[in-house]
């Protein structure tokens, strides 16, 4: 073991312009938020997946709209029996972001699995060695991120929704002691009716869970590939299914169900028969993603990286 | 200063790692020698806190790794090159490993100026040779300054250039009282650049010196014997316990046989003896490759089948110096 010398003198590419060494102290917490912004804001595909989101999003809730309407002055049956007519906030909210939030499920678990896959992970950690500081400050970015565009596209679903369908004409026939009577209206729908913006913003935080949700799946499972299955075959299959189930174990197991539960602030007026009240039903949704985010910072912690 | 100490990692039945214990000092280049398979990644990530090892620890400075306040600061590392999202450019990548170290971006252009990257470190690294990942690799571990280095085949793919560069970067580093730690399975590179050796394999460790007492090691000292009479001779050196092995014929010159077992003083006494006459009596010490595959030759991970494949190998990168070298003296280790 050579004894050691008093330091050379520094070299000058290596060292000349370093600060002195400041006092061994972490670094801040705002040091790696800011890591993070760089890591997602510098990969194409973020970008790429949320105007995805708010392509599909909007156009998908203009054109449902627009083809429904259509179809019901057209005096089409289905149609007039459409949600539209009996929840129009509800169907406005739900049939393009229904499908537009399958992208936000692709970015979420892509920040993270793509760490993995192409094994950045390892820078991560080599410069974060306490590892659950990386996943906390990723999930704030991104939820900030998604919040953001999310509540932004939820309002523009809304208001190009409720474009479409304020003034239209619903006509309804009603059987009356025994008389057929004809009941005319007109569709009226604004962030001022009751529960209206509750569920417009909440379509935003509906958004910003799922999003935690897939990142703590991608988290998990570390394969990109797997963890997008995973949570778009949740989402889209496994979990409406569920209500398949029969007897009313069969209603409560899907009521408490992650996206079934969340899916309920988006909805300005509870349907029949529903276990929980909106907000009951985003706390359900929060608290599993909690566990899955917990349980993904607690393999974090322990496995081989 | 890294210190490993009983260091020990399983995977399944096989263990990778098996009680490991070695200490790399700073103001030398070590370099960490082993056979494809024999641990030395492994124990670069349990060194690093990435893998948890079984039974044992280490040590950076006298604290594991995890407990290091600002680690880029004190340690720099690569692992695997292409391991960075390839859709990021370099300066990202460095960018965000800066921000989590609370360095200035400045820092950033100044490693990518050390590695000469400047110029395309606004593309993305999709498009990057091995070569050029490399750099970004060495730059990442360069990025906090650090006192300590842990570099896993730094230098490969890079063009020869690129290696001597390296080389001379690992050497002024270590000038700098820092503690370099390189693996590579270059042996040619190794020899001109380590000061001192930690050989490992199938986990465990064969050698901890420095390069020129691990190349004294070796008995594989061949002598170079140029005659008219080669075979004759060759049947007389057999008779005295050597083993001569004919070399290819060099054009217009005698035949040429490489001769272990015994020195060049002994095989002078015994051609004198028999009146036969010699062209060329060389002792050739052992090249670092030479010795690096008579002491791993029992630690072979993944040996192939065919001796001659690794004869090969060994002749054809063998001393570089040695320039008539159709010679080898294949090591006993290599044809098993």
């Amino acid at each position: 073991m050579t004894s050691v010398s008093p330091p050379a003198s520094p070299s000058p590419l290596t060292a000349a312009a370093l600060p002195a060494r400041a006092p061994a102290r972490r670094p801040g917490f705002g040091g790696l938020l800011l890591a993070e912004w760089t890591k997602i804001r510098s990969v194409r595909s973020t970008l790429w997946t949320l105007v995805i989101f708010a392509v599909v999003s909007l156009g998908l809730t203009g054109l449902f709209t627009w083809l429904t309407l259509n179809a019901a002055s057209n005096g089409r049956r289905d149609a007039r029996a459409s949600g539209l007519f009996t929840d129009p906030v509800s169907f406005i909210l739900g049939t393009g972001l229904g499908l537009g939030q399958l992208a936000i499920c692709v970015l979420g678990a892509l920040v993270i699995s793509s760490e993995y896959s192409s094994g950045a992970i390892r820078a991560s950690l080599l410069a974060v060695p306490r590892r659950y500081p990386v996943l906390v400050a990723k999930g704030l970015v991104f939820a900030v991120l998604v919040a953001i565009v999310g509540e932004i596209v939820a309002f523009c679903s809304f208001f190009i929704g409720a474009t479409l369908v304020n003034g239209q004409a619903v006509t309804r026939t009603l059987s009356v002691a025994g008389h057929a009577v004809t009941v005319r209206r007109t569709l009226e729908v604004s962030l001022s009716q009751p529960n209206v913006t509750r569920a417009v913003v909440g379509a935003g935080l509906y958004l910003t869970g799922l999003g935690l949700f897939a990142l703590a799946i991608g988290a998990l499972i570390r394969h990109t590939a797997g963890a997008i299955t995973a949570v778009i075959g949740m989402v889209l299959v496994i979990f409406p299914l569920a209500g398949l189930l029969p007897d009313s174990w069969g209603a409560h197991v899907h009521a408490y169900l992650p996206t079934i539960a969340g899916q309920l602030i988006t909805q300005d007026k509870p349907t029949a028969g529903q276990l929980l009240s909106a907000w009951q039903g985003f706390g359900v949704f929060c608290a599993w993603t909690a566990l899955l985010l917990a349980a993904a910072i607690y393999l974090l912690q322990r496995r081989d990286a | 200063m890294i210190e490993a100490h009983d260091l020990t990692k399983r995977y399944g039945d096989k263990l990778a790692v098996d009680h490991l214990s070695f200490t790399v000092g700073p103001g030398r280049v070590t370099g960490f020698l082993g056979p494809n398979g024999a641990g030395k990644s492994t124990t670069m990530r349990l060194v690093l806190g990435l893998d948890r090892p079984n039974e044992g620890g280490a040590t950076i400075d006298g604290r594991p790794y995890a407990e290091l306040a600002q680690p880029l600061r004190t340690v720099g590392a690569l692992l695997e090159a292409k391991a960075m999202h390839p859709g990021r450019s370099a300066r990202n990548h460095l960018l965000f490993l800066a921000q989590t170290q609370g360095l200035p971006s400045r820092r950033v252009d100044e490693v990518l100026d050390l590695v000469g990257l400047r110029d395309v470190a606004r593309q993305r690294v999709r498009g990057y040779s091995l070569g050029m990942s490399q750099r970004v690799g060495i730059a990442a571990a360069m990025l906090g300054n650090p006192s300590v280095l842990l570099l896993d085949e730094p230098v490969n793919g890079l063009d020869p250039e690129g290696i001597l560069w390296a080389r001379n970067l690992l050497k002024r580093l270590a000038s700098e009282q820092r503690t370099i730690f390189v693996s590579s399975h270059l042996m040619n590179e190794m020899a001109v650049t380590a000061d001192h050796l930690i050989v490992i394999g199938k986990g465990k460790l064969i050698a901890d010196c420095t390069t020129q007492e691990f190349i004294e090691r070796s008995s594989e000292k061949s002598v170079l014997v140029r005659s008219p009479e080669a075979a004759a001779l060759a049947g007389l050196i057999a008779a005295e316990g050597g083993k001569a092995i004919p070399q290819e014929p060099a054009h217009g010159r005698a035949a040429a046989l490489s001769v272990t077992g015994l020195d060049a003083p002994r095989i002078g006494e015994i051609a004198a003896a028999n009146r036969i006459v010699l062209h060329e009596l060389t002792p050739r010490p052992a090249s670092l490759e030479e010795a690096f595959l008579e002491l791993t030759a029992g630690s072979v991970e993944y040996g192939g089948d065919v001796p001659a494949a690794s004869e090969e190998t060994a002749a054809s990168s063998a001393a570089p110096a040695s320039t008539a070298a159709p010679a080898s003296t294949a090591a006993p280790g290599s044809s098993q």
